[in-house]
């Protein structure tokens, strides 16, 4: 067992994305067997970790960039992981999250938190980090080494990605999946 | 009898991508290019309607040229020694790609044409794979008057070949174009919604021309619009026979 490799660390995070892009990960179904000894999750929405561990191998980044708990945390993960990958539509264009660009926030929180309100409407304020005025893709706050567009890209494309870093190759997600795939 | 002058030379040679070839006079860059199998990438350009030369994606080198030439609209000329893919050239059609993306509201995961845009797929062939720029996020509008369609300038190239489609081939000349620069749009008639249009025919030619989400029939959800863009050349062919 001695020649084992150390396996290579993630760590995922979710900001403004519906988890789609995790889903999809987990649509790896028995290829997460065939990977797992390769890989450590050490932070995840699927993990308990609290912290992301410095020197971490890589990072992935779902969702965009929509508040200032967003931004910290994209920050940490761009301070922590080697090497980063913009995972999906939100993370890569901003996407459906992105939407509300075009109106401005008072517009925003009026029409979720009064105008749909059945009870009680009012802003939040306690226990939220502040949205951000517009939102942005991940490449914009911090740089980003790859970007695997797709919403949510696919199964195979994750799984193509993941080998060929694990092999120490340069992958080509665009041969799998695309904008809106 | 005294003997016929022989008409000119109908021939012209030159080279693309190291490839002699052979070329009629008046013929552009980008025919004689796909005369000899090279494909050059475009989204304006379309068989069967005139040459518009806006989305400067057909770029090519021309040696002895300090400028990049749209080879859609660039006529052959003998010796012409053309380079259709370079370093450069790719990378000015990538920019070109994203300033599209940047320029509009383009959010291809909700779109009806997702999966059958050109848009989307020239971005897969020319490797942009995100947008460097900022995105304008810019306001803008769509209009739903028309009984069967829907213009949404938020998925607008401005290719014009709506424009030009109306116009040349169905003749109604509904289409036009409004606005300069960044503020483009295309119009109905003199800029009025497009349900009111006293001349629009309701032919459907705009919608299947579009390369992308901006005009489409109602009644399509995310992915649901298929267009059939077949239907051109054969009228065009058509049209020249009865002539």
């Amino acid at each position: 067992m001695s020649d084992k490799k150390k396996p290579v660390t993630i760590a995922t995070v979710w900001l403004d994305g519906c988890s789609g892009c995790h889903m999809s990960f987990l649509d790896l179904d028995e290829r997460l067997v065939e990977i797992a000894p390769l890989i450590e999750m050490v932070y995840s929405p699927v993990v308990d970790s609290k912290e992301i561990p410095k020197g971490t191998d890589v990072g992935i980044i779902e969702g965009a960039i929509s508040n200032e708990d967003d931004r910290a945390k994209a920050l940490k993960m761009r301070a922590a992981c080697g090497f980063l990958i913009s995972l999906g539509d939100c993370a890569v264009t901003g996407n459906v999250p992105s939407m509300r660009n075009v109106f401005d926030q008072k517009e925003c929180f009026d029409r979720s938190y009064h105008e749909n309100a059945q009870l009680q409407p009012m802003d939040p304020t306690v226990c939220v980090p502040p949205l951000l005025d517009k939102v942005l893709p991940v490449h914009q706050v911090v740089d980003v080494d790859l970007y695997v567009p797709g919403c949510p890209p696919p199964a195979d494309a994750i799984y193509y990605v993941l080998s060929e870093l694990l092999a120490g190759r340069q992958p080509d997600p665009l041969l799998l999946t695309r904008f809106g795939k | 009898m005294a003997r016929q002058k022989l008409p000119p030379t109908q021939t012209l040679t030159m080279k693309i991508d190291d490839v002699d070839v052979t070329a009629k006079p008046g013929q552009t860059i980008k025919d004689v290019a796909r005369d000899h199998d090279i494909i050059i990438p475009g989204l304006c350009y379309l068989d069967g309607l005139s040459i518009w030369g806006g989305c400067r994606l057909c770029l090519v080198e021309v040696e002895g040229m300090n400028k990049l030439l749209a080879s859609c609209s660039t006529e052959v000329a003998e010796g012409m020694v053309v380079h259709t893919d370079s370093p450069k050239l790719r990378a000015y059609r990538k920019v070109v790609i994203e300033m599209l993306f940047a320029e509009r509201n383009h959010v291809c995961s909700v779109c009806v044409s997702n999966g059958g845009c050109e848009l989307q797929d020239m971005a897969v062939e020319l490797g942009v794979d995100h947008v460097h720029l900022p995105y304008m996020d810019p306001d803008v509008n769509l209009d739903s008057s028309n009984d069967r369609f829907r213009l949404d300038h938020n998925r607008c190239i401005m290719c014009t070949r709506c424009v030009r489609v109306c116009g040349e081939i169905e003749g109604a000349f509904t289409k036009g174009i409004g606005g300069r620069g960044i503020d483009v749009r295309i119009i109905n008639d003199l800029n009025m919604p497009w349900g009111e249009s006293q001349t629009c025919t309701s032919c459907g030619k705009c919608v299947h021309v579009c390369p992308t989400g901006a005009l489409v029939e109602k009644g399509t959800a995310a992915a649901e619009m298929d267009k059939r863009r077949a239907f051109l050349p054969y009228l065009t062919i058509m049209r020249e026979a009865q002539r």
